[in-house]
């Protein structure tokens, strides 16, 4: 990336001067990609997002946009579109008022605001509302209008907050389609911030994952749930299974890896893993199977089969590991709860990870 | 029940003795109701007024009936008593007999305030309260210039409530403004700082603002010491006292009500404003202003009515030519008796407060205002 729109220059941001709700930061944002700022809460997304638009000082480090630092830029001179969690529509003004504002702040044409503004309607489709107020619309139509508002005065960048977190499942899963179609529109740069792992994979074009105020990976989202690139990573995303093993041997790309239990597992390995390193080995439920095989086998007794439509999952208690869970096809036959089982997976399918970054 | 029996029956007997009028009808019932009727002073009504004065001197209401004749009329009052003392000892039988005792039974004027004092009802004190009153000829006219003091009064108290709500403003919003941003563990000792004056009994602060802007006080020694002042200005027993005393004593009620809807005020909404181009002050005046809105009307409109009802505090802080609208009530009461008088003067503030209430429900909608 020679030519990154933002950049995070090992920022760091404390409150107390003890405890970091940011610690080295570095991260390039790509211009016109959408990134997502992916982690549990207090995992400093929305911190990194609130200093890129300005309401917080990082404590140390430098953001720099287009390659100009912009530590010393006031939140309204960084020409950034924001969208707020609570979409914080100014309710005493109309819809068609609240999206004129970045342009009348501006000075711009009487004639020129009427037509942005009704070009901006269109774009998010809600054409006719201009002279509703905030308070008369539907929690997506108030989500629109914040996005149009962000997005009237044409900022390069527009950072979204937990946007559709108010909203029901039904109508997030069709504002994410229609992000989408609006990023790709309009070509701009989306810094978008959740805690929804579904909404940053099916959203983004790459996602950075954030745990105790760190970085922990930044990557497509097929990337992070093909290679996570520790523990944290491969338990935030998807479902997974953890093991905890010990590295014995180590060599072209793949590690033997003993459990507590005893049994050893083969399995792929991205890093230099020392022979006696404590690792936690990632296996999707998804790319194991009943009965053997080549490959390494786990056996293990049925807990429970939950049966999910599309397919059953199995719960199976090994004596080398703790709750494992399978994903089975749904035609397949379930064993009954008690019966022993041997589970097969093949060495490619399963991760050796370093422990996360702290 | 308790509503009714503490306040609304007050409020209503209030209303009512601003306009009822009964002590001429008690002490000279014939001759009030001829007069009432339209009847013309003739001999006959003269021979009824003087047996009607040796009998209301005889049974005590007289005094009574005299005392509100005298409000209308100078003179009034020795008129009657003077008058029912030496018909006592000889009888008028008619109305030269009558003038022979005193020769204002001539006068045009004095039958014409028995006859507006007939009653049941009278605009009298109404019209007093703001320095009107019927001629003899029944026609409402100003007050002569010498003797209206009520519409002065009543100006003077507007304006100065005025004065004090907006220093009351000008001072509270910021102090609102800072708590409200506040997280909440730091908010509440501040705000209990502001309650702290409430501790206090009200003379107690008006006392020691007394101590405090007399011409030895603290402000002037100091202003003096630092050489800012050459001599001590007068600080108190005039209007600038009064405003000081008065905005101290009344700033909470500001700050409470634009607290509270301050507080409601998220804060994404200026980020929001900021975020979008807005400069500070101008996100401020557009999008955070118009939303605290409802708490300045609400706070200006607390502090304002309070302010117009004072007393306390101008009778012991301002000069004579400080004292409101309360002060004249609570004069009419205690020095001259004149219930009447100060019931109307009561009724024209309690009409101020409703008419301002109105205007302001209009201006900000009664939903919009929120006093707590």
């Amino acid at each position: 990336m020679t030519n990154p729109h933002v950049a995070f220059e090992n920022v760091e941001k404390s409150y107390d001067g003890l405890s970091y709700a940011v610690r080295h930061l570095d991260l390039e944002i790509r211009r016109g990609e959408f990134l997502t700022l992916l982690g549990p809460s207090g995992s400093g997304k929305t911190t990194t997002l609130m200093m890129l638009a300005g309401f917080e000082t990082p404590t140390a480090g430098t953001i720099r946009m287009n390659g100009h630092p912009i530590d010393h830029l006031p939140p309204h001179r960084r020409e950034l579109g924001i969208v707020f969690q609570s979409y914080a529509l100014f309710p005493h003004m109309t819809v068609g008022e609240n999206i004129a504002f970045p342009l009348s702040v501006r000075r711009r044409p009487r004639a020129e605001i009427e037509a942005r503004v009704k070009r901006a309607l269109a774009t998010v489709r809600l054409e006719g509302y201009a002279d509703r107020r905030p308070a008369q619309l539907s929690g997506g139509q108030q989500q629109r209008v914040a996005l149009a508002r962000a997005m009237v005065f044409e900022p390069q960048l527009v950072l979204m907050d937990e946007p559709l977190g108010a909203l029901d499942k039904k109508l997030r899963e069709h504002m994410q389609i229609e992000l989408k179609r609006l990023h790709a529109e309009v070509g701009l740069t989306v810094v978008y911030v959740t805690h929804d792992q579904g909404e940053a994979l099916t959203m983004s074009d790459r996602v950075a994952v954030f745990n105790n105020g760190m970085l922990q990976q930044v990557d497509t989202p097929a990337a992070l749930y093909e290679n996570p690139a520790n523990a944290f990573v491969a338990e935030f995303i998807g479902d997974n299974n953890l093991l905890a093993a010990t590295v014995e041997a180590n060599g072209g790309g793949f590690c033997a890896a003993r459990l507590a239990g005893g049994t050893e597992i083969r399995a792929r390995v991205r890093h230099p893993a020392e022979p006696g390193e404590a690792v936690v080995l990632s296996l999707r439920p998804e790319h194991i199977r009943l009965g053997g095989g080549d490959g390494n086998i786990l056996v293990g007794t049925v807990n429970d089969a939950i049966y999910y439509g599309d397919h059953v999952r199995l719960l199976v208690t090994g004596p080398d590991s703790g709750e494992i869970v399978v994903k089975l096809p749904g035609r397949v036959a379930t064993p009954p709860p008690g019966s022993a089982v041997t589970l097969a997976f093949r060495a490619e399918d399963c991760l050796a990870l370093p422990q996360p970054v702290q | 029940m308790f509503l009714v029996a503490l306040f609304l029956y007050p409020l209503a007997e209030m209303l009512w003795k601003s306009v009822a009028d009964r002590e001429v009808r008690e002490a000279l019932p014939q001759t009030a109701a001829a007069l009432a009727r339209g009847a013309t002073v003739d001999d006959a009504l003269c021979a009824t007024l003087a047996q009607e004065l040796v009998r209301s001197r005889a049974d005590g209401t007289l005094a009574a009936a005299a005392r509100r004749l005298n409000y209308d009329v100078g003179g009034m009052r020795p008129l009657l008593i003077g008058s029912a003392r030496r018909l006592a000892a000889d009888p008028a039988r008619d109305c030269a007999a009558l003038a022979a005792v005193d020769p204002r039974w001539n006068e045009e004027e004095v039958w014409a305030a028995i006859r507006r004092a007939a009653g049941p009802l009278t605009e009298f004190y109404l019209l007093s309260a703001v320095d009107l009153h019927r001629n003899a000829a029944g026609e409402i006219v100003p007050v002569p210039e010498n003797e209206a003091i009520y519409r002065e009064v009543l100006w003077r108290t507007f304006t100065t409530s005025a004065v004090v709500t907006i220093a009351c403003l000008a001072l509270g919003f910021p102090v609102a403004y800072l708590i409200a941003g506040l997280p909440a563990s730091r908010a509440g000792p501040l705000l209990a700082l502001v309650l702290l004056p409430f501790w206090t009994p009200i003379l107690v602060r008006t006392a020691a603002w007394v101590v405090l802007l007399q011409n030895e006080g603290l402000i002037n020694s100091a202003l003096v010491a630092l050489g800012i002042l050459e001599r001590p200005v007068q600080l108190v027993y005039n209007r600038i006292g009064v405003y000081v005393a008065m905005t101290h004593v009344l700033l909470p009620f500001m700050i409470l009500p634009l607290y509270s809807v301050m507080r409601s005020i998220p804060p994404a909404y200026m980020r929001a404003a900021l975020s979008l181009g807005a400069r500070p002050a101008e996100a401020f005046l557009r999008v955070y202003l118009p939303q605290a809105m409802p708490g300045v009307a609400a706070g200006s409109l607390l502090t304002f009515i309070l302010a117009i009802g004072y007393y306390i505090t101008p009778a012991l802080i301002g000069g004579a030519g400080d004292q409101m609208i309360a002060y004249f009530i609570a004069f009419n009461v205690t020095d001259t008796g004149n219930w009447g008088l100060a019931a109307a003067l009561g009724a024209v503030l309690l009409a101020a407060t409703l008419v301002l209430y109105v205007l302001y429900a209009r201006l900000v909608g009664t939903r919009g205002m929120r006093l707590g």
